[in-house]
């Protein structure tokens, strides 16, 4: 489905992203982690056309869409939840899961959407995507507009960024149910444990390169050993 | 009972949503003249006697009437000045639609000044929706310069809906208020200016009854090389709250000024004055972008969403 090959990123001479490859399979569920600063949401952003790579391709279902930008490559089959969602005065939530479908939807539908992330659709859709949200709040809906595009490929990343683990606990359905249900393959940068748990896959990039990538036995041990940063983890070895 | 032609049903519903005679009280004035009327048991429009405009008299208790005072210009070279006075009495409810469209096909100067006064008594209620809107292939400007005045009475509320998205080349907006205890304000105001169109708009708001509020709320857009001008001035003479949010979208050469003042004559007067000047967001196009949309769809999208 996604290749990437030879991608690399660099600003303000620091190599941000060092000679990435990379190949996704069609329906898979994968977890990219490792310790921040590492390149992750670089690369998810690269994949999305946010951020341009200096050098590589990326290949999607086997066309090059290195030079294509965003729009085109959303509409290709590729989705974005922003870590930080974006918020838009005057623009409802049913407008934003409007725009997300490309058409007029019914309240109906709109509302299945809302429910699936936990929020209720009366108490939201008409309601702006502005500063009156919380930020769980916001990342619900977010996570909401992205579903809603039902796309081939969907890319979250730190969906857990910026809510408290109370809401994020409630989140992590959302992502099981999808990986049950969707038939499209999913990226999640993510540091969650139990997000982790639920991967086909798990990549581990630090550094800008990909330092393991394979199931969840094979890659969560030597995430443990090569990262200090990440206190949890560190926390639960040291269990 | 007259009948409307095209342009007039057309103009009729870009500033009113009637595309007809409506309903309920109502006048209708074009070039300058009053064409059509209708009063109610409760509501009475009386013709000035010494300038031209309407009295508008809302009997005590009415509940639930709408009111429409729709004006059109569709010659060119009419230089039209209305006075129009709302009594509302107490208790009393009701919708009013006002506003004005300029068709100008000719080369001349089409204008139109609407001086509003508004007195609501103890315990009434308002809610005032105004749209201005131009049009025309002429080379003749569209021109309006809305006057609103508004006096709130203990308990009265008047809620202001005002819209000018197109067409007009200049216009300056003056609304001014009075308000009495309890009494509240709440004006929204919807502005989009393009070509080298000019806008200004100019808000002052003073509450001098305890516990009078008030909520100004500004959004505009200026595209390529449109003036627009934001004033406001709230005065809080006693125990009250004031909120004045003036947002603005700048877009290719445009120039947009807010000149804030908000001035506090009592120690529990709590006056609020926000203002933002500046582009599309980029983080906003980018987020669109990713639901397929080019940036142009995107800006788009945002602005209309903006002015909803």
């Amino acid at each position: 489905m996604l290749e990437l090959r030879n991608i690399c990123f660099s600003r303000d001479n620091k190599k941000i992203l060092d000679n990435i490859n990379l190949k996704i399979d069609n329906e898979k569920f994968i977890v990219i982690t490792g310790p921040n600063g590492g390149g992750k949401s670089t690369l998810a952003k690269i994949i999305m056309g946010i951020e341009m790579p200096d050098s590589g391709e990326i290949i999607f279902n086997g066309k090059d869409i290195t030079n294509l930008d965003i729009s085109q490559r959303a509409k290709l089959g590729i989705g974005f939840a922003f870590q930080q969602p974006v918020k838009f005065k005057g623009l409802t939530v049913y407008d934003l899961i409007c725009l997300s479908k490309g058409r007029k939807v019914k309240f109906s539908e709109a509302c299945k959407y809302l429910s699936s992330v936990g929020l209720c659709p009366n108490e939201y859709m008409r309601r702006e995507v502005n500063s009156s949200l919380s930020g769980g709040e916001l990342k619900r809906i977010e996570i909401a507009t992205v579903v809603a595009r039902e796309s081939e490929l969907t890319i979250f990343d730190e969906p857990e960024a910026g809510i408290d683990l109370w809401s994020f606990n409630n989140l992590i359905e959302i992502f099981e149910n999808m990986h049950s249900r969707v038939s499209g393959s999913i990226i999640i940068i993510s540091h969650q444990e139990r997000i982790l748990n639920i991967a086909d896959e798990l990549i581990l990039i630090s550094n800008g390169r990909i330092k393991a990538k394979g199931n969840k036995s094979r890659v969560l041990p030597l995430l443990l050993n090569t990262t200090k940063k990440c206190k949890f983890l560190k926390e639960k070895k040291d269990d | 009972m007259i009948k409307l032609g095209n342009v007039e049903k057309f103009m009729l519903k870009k500033v009113s949503d009637i595309e007809n005679i409506p309903h309920g009280a109502f006048n209708i004035r074009e070039n300058g003249k009053g064409i059509s009327r209708n009063t109610t048991e409760n509501i009475d429009i009386v013709t000035k006697k010494d300038k031209p405009g309407i009295d508008i008299y809302v009997k005590a208790n009415t509940k639930g009437e709408t009111i429409h005072i729709p004006v059109i210009i569709t010659e060119s070279g009419v230089n039209d000045v209305v006075y129009n006075d709302f009594y509302i009495g107490e208790n009393a409810e009701v919708l009013i639609v006002a506003g004005c469209g300029i068709h100008n096909s000719g080369c001349e100067v089409s204008q139109h000044d609407g001086i509003h006064s508004f007195y609501l008594e103890k315990g009434s209620k308002v809610r005032y929706v105004e749209r201005h809107y131009g049009e025309g292939d002429g080379t003749g400007k569209r021109i309006l310069n809305p006057e609103t005045i508004i006096n709130l009475k203990e308990g009265a509320s008047l809620e202001m809906e005002t819209v000018q998205i197109e067409g007009v080349d200049s216009t300056i907006r003056k609304t001014s208020g009075k308000l009495e205890k309890n009494s509240n304000l709440i004006i929204s105001e919807k502005i989009m200016t393009h070509g080298t169109q000019f806008a200004r708009t100019e808000f002052e708001v003073e509450l001098n009854g305890e516990d009078a509020s008030t909520k100004v709320t500004s959004r505009s857009v200026a595209k390529e090389s449109s003036k627009q001008e934001f004033v406001s001035k709230v005065i809080g003479n006693t125990k009250c709250f004031g909120h004045v949010e003036c947002d603005a979208i700048i877009m290719d050469n445009a120039n947009v000024a807010a000149v804030p003042e908000i001035l506090a004559n009592d120690i529990d007067a709590r006056l609020i004055h926000e203002a933002a000047i500046g582009k599309i967001a980029g983080e906003q196009v980018t987020k669109l972008m990713t639901f397929g949309l080019t940036e142009k769809e995107a800006e788009k999208e945002i602005i209309n969403g903006f002015l909803k």
